[in-house]
């Protein structure tokens, strides 16, 4: 459904954009793009989307060319932009309708796709937009994208800045979505959400390091993982990188990821190492690597 | 056409919505129209002046009382010289200031002629102008009525035509009206369309199948009807506290009305398409408004600045529409009369919006 081939675009101002990005989505996949700020994100969604043109390179949504037949593409797709767009100052309803309408059909029409999640915020459909929380933001958002039943969907950090409980909620509906047949696309800076994904890319600085499902991904991970944890972690992040046998190591949360270098001495040895510079309540223990730490990996390259 | 009726509907719910718009499209003409013309009035009353009378003659004393009952001046300071006088100007107790010489009188007496000094504050230009002609009016009466001093063989009067009392204000309400569609067609829909940028919600409009120019003109239109109600509102009140009753037809006016909406909202339109928050926007506009404003006519008439500033008044639409509606309002004057400033006006809401176009273009 959305096939993205050497795909350029710089941004003169600041240097950022994209880099050579290829990558295809087939429909009915759920399809992610893992990445920090200022990975080009935005910026491949916006160009799949018609909204910016390609310097260089081709793309293709639904076996459209997004430059020539942008027209065509704009009925066909659904695209949620990061920050909230649909009109603050009407309400749930009103919004609903008036996208529905300038896409020439109606609410009653597609209710069908949308219902799961229109009954969630519908207690509060002549509330207006402005005045709903996060999730249903989002909620209402999703249905807005979704109102004329499109093959393919846009979704850009949809869970940045929703609560734990209506991020997971949020891809339960992408993953009921996703039985209907439509191709979607999502982008998230969190590395916790790439294991709800069919198959994800990494990017960063504009390019994609790397495709696959998530255990492909991880499987790739060569390096053993070990999750270490003290009294003084701050303090503890620097001795075990100056340790001879480490190859990286990053702070993850209430723990350090270590990764080993290929002839590191045994792990027993930084054990010993660590109490020699007096930490107390050393807890290693090796782990199957994450997608973030693949992610970091990549970065170290 | 049914798209258009909903993203009309939507845009005035919008404004509807809006907790501050309403009441500042309707509140702000209406104190406009009702304030502006009493204080932008330029009739010199209440010139302070300041004497310095060497004589103290018969003479200087009548000339004195003959500058004061006039009516436009307030003696404010009596001053025993020149340099005292002139303090006073500095002190700001006088605008003006008149010296007469110590032998005003015999002078007068025996060589039939005297002369007075006079010295006016220019900082406020007009003031200082009008006052010193004035006061050479009344000096020249005074020569006349007791037969001295150069007398004028003939005399000039002059007829007030189209306004008859020289009533400034007959002058200026038509002038504010035509600032007021200026205001609403370029400052509101470059708002407009700019804070939908702002707020991201055209990123989502952008990626439906809606065609731009449907969409800009759901945003157009509901300014046309505001101003149109607006222009109402101004003949209304025009009306029922000038009195004033244009002496032109209704047809005319609302006939230039539309052009020249079309004509700034175009303006307005070409602003937003070249910013991208709301600020830059409002300050543009507020820049050129301001020029559009101070070089149309609307406070100094045009044919009083230097030529430069006159040629440029050309490429002013304001100027146009401000004088097509005096013209209409206190000369009658039908479209055939009018039929430059037509197709002037024309020309600028082509060229405004082709700027507009132009704009969009580019930024898509």
């Amino acid at each position: 459904m959305i096939a993205v081939r050497n795909l350029h675009k710089t941004y003169t101002r600041n240097g950022l954009g994209l880099k050579g990005i290829s990558l295809t989505v087939k429909a009915g996949e759920l399809f992610g793009l893992i990445g920090p700020d200022g990975a080009g994100k935005t910026t491949l969604f916006r160009i799949l989307a018609t909204l910016l043109l390609p310097d260089k390179g081709s793309a293709s949504v639904c076996g459209l060319d997004v430059v020539k037949d942008w027209r065509e593409i704009r009925t066909r797709v659904g695209y949620m932009p990061g920050r909230f767009s649909l009109y603050q100052d009407l309400s749930v309803k009103e919004n609903l309708t008036f996208f529905a309408t300038v896409f020439n059909t109606t609410l009653k029409e597609n209710y069908e796709l949308i219902r799961d999640i229109y009954v969630q915020i519908e207690p509060f459909k002549n509330r207006r937009a402005g005045k709903l929380s996060g999730g249903m933001k989002q909620k209402l958002a999703l249905c807005c994208a979704l109102i004329h039943r499109p093959d393919v969907l846009f979704l850009d950090e949809p869970t940045t800045g929703v609560d734990p409980v209506s991020r997971v909620e949020f891809w339960d509906m992408l993953h009921r979505l996703k039985k209907q047949g439509i191709a979607i696309l999502v982008s998230t800076p969190y590395m916790d959400e790439a294991s709800r994904c069919d198959r994800i890319a990494l990017m960063r600085n504009g390019s994609c390091f790397t495709t696959g499902t998530p255990d492909m991904i991880r499987q790739s991970f060569k390096r053993p993982v070990y999750s270490i944890r003290s009294d003084k972690m701050y303090q503890l992040l620097g001795d075990i990188r100056s340790w001879t046998g480490a190859y990286s190591c990053y702070a993850f949360g209430d723990s350090h990821h270590l990764t080993l270098k290929d002839n590191a001495p045994d792990i027993a040895n930084l054990e010993t190492y660590l109490k020699g510079k007096g930490y107390t309540d050393v807890f290693i223990h090796p782990i199957e690597p994450s997608v973030e730490d693949c992610f970091m990996e990549l970065g170290n390259d | 056409m049914k798209a258009l009726r909903y993203l009309l509907e939507k845009e005035f719910k919008q404004i509807k919505r809006d907790r501050f718009l309403p009441k500042i499209i309707f509140i702000m003409p209406v104190l406009q129209l009702v304030i502006l013309p009493f204080a932008a009035n330029f009739e010199m009353r209440n010139i302070y002046i300041g004497i310095v009378d060497n004589d103290h003659s018969v003479y200087s004393q009548r000339l004195t009382e003959k500058i004061i009952s006039s009516g436009y001046f307030k003696l404010t300071d009596i001053s025993s010289g020149y340099k005292e006088g002139l303090a006073s100007i500095e002190k700001d107790r006088s605008d003006i200031l008149i010296e007469i010489p110590a032998d005003f009188e015999k002078d007068l007496g025996k060589e039939g002629k005297a002369q007075v000094l006079i010295a006016a504050n220019a900082i406020n230009g007009t003031k200082g102008g009008l006052g010193s002609s004035y006061l050479s009016t009344i000096i020249q009466d005074f020569n006349n009525e007791c037969g001295y001093g150069v007398r004028m063989t003939g005399s000039i009067t002059s007829k007030n035509l189209y306004n008859p009392h020289l009533n400034y204000k007959n002058y200026m309400v038509p002038g504010i009206m035509a600032f007021l569609l200026t205001l609403i067609g370029g400052f509101l829909s470059a708002l407009n369309i700019v804070s939908e940028k702002e707020k991201g919600t055209i990123e989502q409009i952008n990626v439906t199948p809606l065609s731009k120019s449907l969409f800009l003109l759901s945003k157009l239109i509901p300014f046309w009807i505001i101003g149109f109600i607006l222009l109402t509102i101004g003949i209304l009140i025009a009306w029922l506290i000038y009195g004033l009753i244009p002496a032109g037809s209704f047809g005319v006016i609302y006939l230039f009305a539309v052009i020249y909406l079309i004509a700034f909202t175009g303006f307005g339109l070409a602003i937003s398409s070249i910013s991208s928050n709301q600020q830059q926007a409002m300050f543009t506009v507020f820049f050129f408004t301001i020029i559009f404003a101070l070089m149309s006519g609307l406070f100094t008439p045009v044919s009083s600045m230097p030529e430069w500033a006159q040629k440029l008044t050309l490429f002013n639409p304001l100027r146009y529409f401000i004088d097509v509606m005096r013209m209409v309002y206190l000369k009658g004057c039908r479209l055939s009369d009018l039929s430059v400033h037509f197709s002037v006006i024309c020309l600028f809401a082509i060229f405004f919006n082709a700027l507009a176009v132009i704009g969009y273009r580019k930024s898509n």
